[in-house]
């Protein structure tokens, strides 16, 4: 499983696995629009290189999403792919964000205003895993 | 649950319900409103109650629900020398908030128009998913929309000039600072002003339902039952999601470097007087100020629509803004404590200013009566016209609640409803739904909001709000 959502009264939580911190920081991000639009809809026509920096890993994921999500109003455009390279001892990161501009087959479905820090982690016990909740 | 009553609607959340806390929880709720609040709620307003420089209590509105670090529907006041400022007690959405126009229209002269006055707003007014608006702003104009809010909207033909006099703080928070917000949330904010958004964001056609006091109700332009009126529901978009994200990590660093302990990563802060505080509250006025833009432009376009269908001047129609008000905000106001006056920063997240009569800072010909507080309901059901009170400039720092409250999380609501089901139902009741996908109206059912004539109920048996009149919807759009 790459992600599942959980319950949260007014907002969504995020789990998203990966067998390396790489991939989970990939498909925390595919969670994050897959909740927006339909992502198997959104060519990969548009590329966008990313680069980050925190203090601590769950300051780096939330920042790494807050770009891509700032990025989807810049540019009027969804993300359906991502690449990321975590640097844990610099606690940095540079990703690419593949989209196109957004359009109707998307099938749009609701807003992420924001990530949130409450109960944010990310961790590692058999494989990593990171927990986020979203605003909505 | 550690409760302790003080009145039917009124209930203390002991300082021994969890450690840390430096005072006790206030919670405004009326016996079948307390039933529905959860937990997790209760522990997040004892959370708040852990903040240095905390005054009186942590407030809880018949509104509250689970949050994201504070709760929603929460009020918190910080001494202005001694407190701190915190970014997550405003939320992402700075200045989300709500505005009601009137009209001189009964409902029986628009009932065959409603159809066409909400595909006409629909289309005049961008809503949706990460939405582009139809203003385009240079960087330097969006810095003017920071400083100058609603007046900038105003001054280049959006909206009418005197819209402004019945506007918190008539639209503009002077001394804020676009300097302090980064290019990122600039970037982000350009192309977004004059949008309506998603999720719970609408704008509503209404009718007068029911006026309980009439003297209010006519004081602020309500003069008859089945009066039409329009209430626009929208913040700061991803603007001031922008602002509170950049300021949020910037806070963490300074509650470390200040050695301020916070039990939840999402309650960071910083004291009122520091740097990074002071950074954070001039950058949080720009958003402000582009929510307060935001809705002026959308009000434009909506008078705008009414003209186009009904073929009549909006001036004619006399769609003046009864008030305007936001929920997601922080403010530096005055306030008595201990019996001593004192300049507090008041955080509302998700609560509403509620003046009372005689206040500084409400509109001159609503002085003798008390501020408009609007309180939007869900989609089903009925919207509120309060006044605010004494009371709550005595109890709750001039405020109360915001809106029904969500009672069910979206997936739960997805599960239980679903979107053309709703709509359907909505029709069934003479209300018409245009939205931009029906998921989105599964998750902003009816039931899945908790009954706004109980949360009413409970700010005015507590008295801190007085209602005067319900607004029932006729129509309505959602991004």
């Amino acid at each position: 499983m790459k992600y599942e959502y959980f319950d949260v009264t007014a907002d969504v939580g995020v789990k998203a696995f990966g067998s390396t911190i790489n991939e989970v920081f990939e498909n925390s991000a595919i969670a994050v629009f897959h909740l927006m639009c339909s992502t198997k809809n959104v060519a990969h026509l548009k590329q966008i290189r990313i680069q980050v920096k925190s203090t601590d890993l769950e300051g780096l994921i939330r920042e790494w999403l807050t770009q891509l999500l700032g990025l989807k109003d810049i540019h009027g455009m969804m993300f359906s792919k991502f690449k990321v390279q975590v640097d844990e001892k610099k606690m940095s990161l540079e990703g690419v964000g593949w989209g196109e501009e957004t359009q109707e087959k998307h099938l749009i479905k609701t807003e992420v205003k924001a990530v949130t820090s409450h109960l944010i982690e990310v961790k590692k016990n058999k494989q990593w895993q990171a927990k986020f909740i979203l605003d909505l | 649950m550690a409760l302790k009553k003080i009145s039917d609607c009124e209930w203390e959340l002991e300082k021994g319900y969890q450690k840390g806390m430096l005072v006790p929880g206030r919670i405004f709720a009326n016996k079948t409103i307390l039933r529905d609040i959860e937990d997790g709620a209760l522990r997040q307003c004892a959370n708040v109650a852990s903040i240095p420089g905390i005054l009186k209590y942590s407030i809880a509105m018949p509104d509250i629900h689970y949050g994201y670090g504070f709760p929603i529907g929460g009020v918190a006041a910080f001494d202005s020398d001694t407190g701190v400022i915190s970014p997550g007690g405003v939320g992402f959405d700075i200045n989300c908030g709500v505005r009601l126009l009137k009209t001189n229209l009964s409902i029986d002269d628009i009932k065959p128009n409603i159809k066409e006055l909400i595909d006409n707003i629909f289309q005049n007014i961008p809503s949706g998913v990460g939405k582009k608006g139809k203003i385009r702003l240079s960087i330097p104009e969006l810095e003017d929309v920071f400083y100058r809010g609603a007046e900038w909207a105003a001054d280049n033909e959006y909206g009418w000039k005197k819209d402004l006099d019945n506007i918190e703080e008539n639209g503009r928070m002077l001394n804020s600072d676009p300097n302090k917000v980064s290019d990122f949330a600039k970037k982000r904010g350009a192309p977004q002003l004059g949008t309506l958004g998603s999720g719970n964001h609408f704008l509503e056609i209404q009718q007068v339902d029911k006026i309980f006091d009439k003297d209010l109700a006519n004081a602020y332009g309500i003069l008859d039952e089945g009066q039409v009126t329009v209430m626009i529901h929208t913040g700061s978009r991803g603007c001031g999601h922008q602002i509170c994200s950049d300021y949020l990590n910037e806070m963490e660093r300074a509650a470390k470097k200040y050695g301020i302990k916070i039990p939840d990563r999402q309650l960071a802060c910083a004291p009122a007087k520091s740097i990074e505080a002071q950074n954070y509250y001039d950058a949080m006025k720009c958003g402000v100020n582009y929510g307060f833009a935001n809705r002026q432009a959308i009000t434009h376009w909506t008078r705008e629509s009414f003209e186009n269908v009904l073929h009549e001047d909006s001036e004619s129609l006399d769609m003046q803004t009864i008030y305007e008000v936001a929920h997601n905000i922080a403010k530096l106001e005055e306030h008595v404590v201990d019996g001593k006056k004192k300049q507090v920063y008041v955080h509302r997240k998700g609560a509403t200013r509620a003046f009372g009569p005689h206040t500084t800072g409400i509109p001159k010909k609503y002085q003798d009566y008390g501020q408009p507080v609007i309180i939007p309901g869900d989609m089903g059901s009925a919207s509120y016209l309060l006044a605010g009170t004494e009371k709550a400039m005595k109890t709750t720092f001039g405020s109360t609640c915001h809106g029904a409250g969500r009672r069910i999380s979206r997936a739960a609501a997805k599960r239980k409803f679903r979107g053309d089901a709703v709509i359907k139902a909505m029709a069934k009741q003479g209300i018409y739904v245009r939205a931009t996908n029906k998921t989105m109206i599964a998750e902003e059912a009816h039931g899945a909001y908790k009954d706004v004539n109980e949360v009413v109920r409970s700010a005015v048996e507590s008295g801190i709000s007085k209602v005067v009149a319900r607004l029932t919807p006729v129509g309505v759009t959602k991004g």
